[in-house]
């Protein structure tokens, strides 16, 4: 029998006081977002809003509780642009959305920042997620100016993460996000080279580690060099795309767990914790796996959602999750 | 017959035409912001009236401001505007309200739903155009968020897919647009900028501009506005929407996309950004000319439209007017140039 695990990928709106309040402390332009040196009044609206975010999937039952990364204005760049040794350039579009965050340019070498752990230390709940962007998302989204060889750039994010990993608090489960595996998928010779830089970071901790993919389906190649790496599951994202997910998953196997997106990260439309649940069984139906565990995830982070709708989808995976242990 | 000789002023010194024009946002008075923060004040005596009376006078204020830097067309600089896909969807039946979401940094918009079909509720801009009509001596334009941007800047709850919420809001622009003629509009200006974003979609766009302009008389000008994107994506296709002119920025780029534009043969009208709105420094008379002149690599100078990369209203006030007036003398002077026959348009683009 599959056990239900809800969660998030995490990187969740702001409360709409947070909005106003760190507008006001911290200003619109470029240079006024967060660089890792905020002054105590930034700190302590964060500390605020975190608990705010952290309260709010207690109370929707979530299973796995993430810090929200309210930070990262700077999204899924975010370890990089506040790291001493990257320069922010401009301002560059997120993936395919009409978002945009500060080009990364690493000038230095990535030594381990601790900057993700102190947000964990501070969740205070119990079972806690860790979410970082994986080795291969970050080196994607940055700018290398500084270790010169793609190959070698790769590895030296990968070992960045591993580094922060390492000074992480205890946690029960790491997501590491990798969108670009799908959006800007690796060549034939950096495949195998992916995989080995998520398997360096998740070799980091001994949680559970869910690679997590969405805007659809990474491509088979990929995805078969992604199942040699020693994680414990690999996210789909099913509101994007389901055929070459399922395709992916029948031809080359998965992991004993899995993370499957089943809830519009990207729209208020609100899933019904019953569709949610109907969306698991259609997949469970269709592989030929049973699963240890599967996470029933939003397909992408939440920060997109004005906040009524993005709190809704919290209860609705909580409940959806609820309810299906009722069932079982 | 092009419909683009209805605007030249009849005391214009030149044999030469290049139409100048406005892509649309200008800045707002600091009075005007401040007006509308006291209304939302319940201390202030400020009332909803007095902001009313307030967007009148600033209206006034910025038509008239575009008519001292002596444009050919003007507009109100969208004073009663207060974001390009909020204005419309709040005037829209089918979309709701939920709260801001994050752009970039600590910049927000109110990204509305769709929740239901679409219908055309409130008018939407008939009563801006004939404020700004009756204030201004000169031909107004109006520029309208096209249907493609009003559908991906939107959570779409309601339709299928983007595509089909295009085509219903494709329709309602049309609708408007039937009524902005009734009362008197003759160049209108479709917004599109979510094209540049994902330009694979710029059929969805030719078949949204079919319906909008489907029974609009050949004199109304149209124009269609696209920046910031990579052309080639959509170069040649758009030769094949239905416009008069498409209106493009690539001033700040420094016309490095130039070459796109001129094979094939650009066959529309081309309104071409010739001053940055990305940056506060005011190009130079001559500087602008240069840029013009860059133009006429795609079409020949009676097929040419002169006008800022984008709408301008995130520049200080003084520095959008100083842009606007230099490019006005500008263009004027090169029409004095070409007029002289001081300027080799090459081979290719002589005007016969």
């Amino acid at each position: 029998m599959t056990e239900l695990v809800a969660t998030t990928p995490g990187l969740f709106p702001l409360p709409d006081w947070a909005k106003d309040e760190l507008s006001d402390l911290k200003g619109h332009q470029k240079g006024d977002l967060i660089a890792g040196d905020e002054g105590p009044e930034v700190v302590d609206a964060y500390d605020r809003a975190r608990t705010e975010v952290v309260d709010a999937q207690v109370d929707a039952g979530l299973d796995r509780i993430v810090e929200g990364q309210l930070r990262w204005d700077d999204m899924l760049a975010h370890p990089l642009t506040i790291h001493e040794n990257v320069e922010t350039g401009g301002i560059v579009r997120y993936y395919d959305n009409n978002n945009f965050y500060r080009d990364p340019q690493v000038r230095g070498e990535l030594t381990p920042s601790g900057d993700v752990a102190a947000e964990l230390e501070a969740v205070g709940a119990d079972a806690p997620q860790a979410v970082l962007p994986g080795p291969y998302s970050l080196a994607d989204l940055a700018t290398d100016e500084y270790y010169g060889d793609e190959a070698d750039f790769l590895d030296a994010v990968a070992d960045f993460l591993a580094g922060e990993v390492g000074s992480f608090p205890a946690h029960e489960t790491l997501f590491l996000l990798e969108p670009s595996l799908v959006e800007n998928p690796p060549d034939d010779d950096t495949d195998e080279r992916a995989s080995a830089a998520i398997d360096r970071v998740a070799g980091a901790t001994d949680a559970d580690v869910v690679v997590h993919t969405y805007w659809g389906a990474v491509p088979e190649k990929t995805y078969a060099h992604l199942m040699d790496a020693d994680v414990d599951a690999i996210g789909f994202d099913f509101v994007t795309e389901t055929e070459d997910a399922l395709y992916n998953i029948n031809e080359y196997g998965t992991k004993e767990q899995v993370a499957l997106g089943l809830v519009d990260g990207g729209n208020t439309l609100v899933e019904s914790p019953e569709t949610i649940r109907d969306r698991v069984e259609w997949v469970d139906e269709r592989t030929h796996t049973d699963f240890d565990r599967a996470y029933i995830t939003s397909n992408t982070e939440l920060f997109y959602l004005p906040v009524n709708k993005f709190e809704d989808k919290l209860r609705a995976l909580g409940d959806a999750a609820a309810l299906a242990e009722v069932d079982a | 017959m092009s419909n683009r000789e209805q605007f030249r002023p009849g005391d214009h010194p030149n044999e030469h035409f290049l139409l100048t024009s406005i892509v649309g946002s200008y800045p707002k008075p600091k009075w005007l912001n401040r007006a509308a923060d006291l209304a939302d004040d319940p201390e202030s005596k400020f009332t909803d009236d007095h902001v009313h009376e307030a967007h009148d006078d600033a209206c006034r204020v910025i038509v008239d401001e575009h008519e001292r830097t002596g444009l050919d067309t003007v507009s109100d600089g969208e004073m009663r505007r207060n974001e390009m896909v909020e204005f419309f969807a709040d005037r829209i039946d089918g979309y709701e309200f939920n709260g801001p979401v994050k752009v970039w940094g600590h910049n927000y918009f109110d990204k509305p739903s769709v929740v239901d079909d679409v219908e055309y509720g409130e008018s939407w801009l008939v009563e801006e155009f004939e404020f700004t009509n009756a204030a201004a001596s000169k031909p107004v334009k109006v520029p309208i968020t096209g249907p493609y941007t009003l559908a991906s800047w939107s959570f779409n709850e309601a339709y299928d897919d983007d595509a089909d919420l295009s085509y219903a809001l494709a329709d309602l622009v049309n609708e408007e647009i039937e009524a902005l003629v009734e009362a008197g509009a003759r160049y209108i200006q479709i917004d599109e900028p979510a094209l540049a974003t994902t330009p694979d979609d710029h059929a969805i766009v030719g078949e949204c501009l079919d319906r909008i302009v489907a029974n609009i008389p050949d004199e109304v000008r149209i124009g269609l506005h696209v920046c910031y994107g990579d052309y080639s994506r959509i170069y040649p296709e758009l030769l094949e929407y239905p416009i008069d002119e498409f209106d493009v920025e690539l001033c700040n780029g420094d016309y490095e996309q130039i070459d796109v534009f001129t094979d094939p043969e650009f066959t529309t009208d081309l309104a071409l950004g010739v001053v940055d709105v990305h940056t506060t420094d005011v190009e130079s008379v001559e500087e602008i000319k240069e840029n013009i002149k860059e133009g006429f690599k795609i079409v020949p100078p009676e097929r040419l439209t002169v006008s800022p990369d984008c709408g301008v209203k995130l520049l200080p006030r003084e520095v959008a007017r100083q842009k606007i007036e230099n490019m006005v003398t500008a263009t004027r002077e090169v029409e004095a140039e070409l007029d002289a026959g001081e300027i080799d348009l090459g081979p290719e683009v002589s005007a016969d």
